[in-house]
């Protein structure tokens, strides 16, 4: 399957890559990198990270939606906020 | 004993956390602070910390919103706890203030109820020494987040009895905690020690030593700590940590607890932690 990403995408992760780098003391942060196996935040972060989202991007993380894998990774939550949204995943 | 209802007095950070630790775990807790907004803010942050709980924490229950909101009980009249089988106090980290809500709560809690004591650094005798049931007081330590947490530190007073810390215990079986039981002194083991950690980590900053980042980052993956001293004192509040030296300062009658000048000026300044968005550290709202 070829991954595409739209402009809608981009935006997203623009916008949740800005929120994740306002609120740790990295440099920068990869596509994939896992947020908390690296320690870059701690588990509490997820709160803040899903409450971001649900602001930001006008959606509601469901009971279903409650898995620290939909936010591993800036990679994870725009595929999340992209499924939520109907856009299409890359 | 069977928990119907525990009184929890005070709704700041950690009654917060206690709160949710018993509504998660099917036990109604009546809730006292002193103004409607504390406690209408404070069910907020509850029905937060439940609706995320899932996402940090397989084992938790998962309970609705609306089953949520039938075991809280929000008031500002403290005879409200009459009909409690427990009490939780959680009140502000100041002794005048604690000594005045354990007289009142004395005059409104059945005599054989118990009172846990959830303080950071006073003594548990100290705290026993308000009441005419020293025997009902223990101590406990509760960390932050609390519904998260593991393990607690329970103080036993100098008058605490073995039936009250039995009681505890059986209330933690309830919400699946482990207690580490310690004696009494001012700050028990935890903050005697953790504030010292904290402090100097102050100091260091203030000494322009190190940035905060790498302070924190040194018994991250120095020490193989879970969070640095500075974040830590963040997620506590500063306020807190501060009024904590300030008790073991007087309390013991030793320098080495007197608080970082710079830790004081960020709470004057407001800057109290990830409760205010700034503190060593700035927080995204959220």
């Amino acid at each position: 399957m070829t991954s595409v990403t739209t402009a809608a995408e981009s935006g997203i992760k623009e916008a949740v890559k800005r929120f994740i780098l306002s609120s740790v003391n990295i440099p920068d942060l990869g596509d994939d990198d896992n947020l908390f196996e690296t320690g870059i935040v701690n588990s509490l972060f997820a709160v803040q990270l899903m409450t971001f989202v649900e602001k930001t991007f006008a959606i509601e993380v469901e009971m279903d939606d409650l898995d620290i894998e939909n936010f591993k990774s800036l990679n994870a939550t725009v595929a999340f906020v992209s499924r939520k949204n109907g856009h299409r995943v890359a | 004993m069977e928990f119907r209802q525990i009184g929890v007095l005070g709704a700041g950070n950690i009654g917060v956390g206690v709160v949710t630790d018993l509504v998660l775990h099917g036990i109604t807790a009546v809730i006292v602070d002193i103004s409607q907004e504390i406690l209408r803010r404070a069910q907020a942050e509850v029905l937060k910390n439940i609706r995320f709980a899932p996402a940090l924490s397989k084992t938790l229950p998962r309970v609705t919103k609306e089953e949520a909101s039938s075991r809280m009980v929000l008031t500002t009249d403290l005879k409200a706890v009459s009909t409690c089988d427990f009490v939780i106090e959680n009140v502000t980290e100041d002794w005048q203030t604690k000594k005045q809500v354990y007289e009142n709560l004395e005059r409104v809690a059945p005599p054989e109820v118990c009172f846990g004591a959830n303080t950071s650094c006073i003594s548990i005798t100290q705290i026993a020494g308000a009441t005419r049931r020293p025997a009902n007081v223990v101590g406990i330590h509760l960390m932050n987040p609390v519904h998260l947490k593991p393990t607690v530190e329970v103080i036993r007073g100098f008058h605490t009895s073995d039936r009250t810390i039995e009681i505890l215990l059986q209330l933690f079986s309830r919400l699946s905690k482990d207690a580490i039981l310690v004696e009494d002194m001012p700050g028990f083991v935890s903050n005697r020690i953790s504030h010292l950690f904290m402090n100097e980590a102050a100091f260091v900053l203030q000494d322009r030593v190190a940035t905060a980042e790498k302070i924190d980052s040194i018994f991250k993956k120095c020490f193989g700590h879970k969070m640095g001293p500075l974040e830590t004192a963040d997620l506590i509040g500063l306020d807190t940590v501060m009024r904590s030296l300030d008790v073991l300062y007087e309390s013991f009658q030793d320098p080495k607890y007197r608080c970082c000048p710079l830790l004081r000026k960020l709470v004057h300044a407001g800057h109290l932690g990830r409760k205010s968005g700034k503190g060593f550290y700035v927080y995204p709202e959220g």
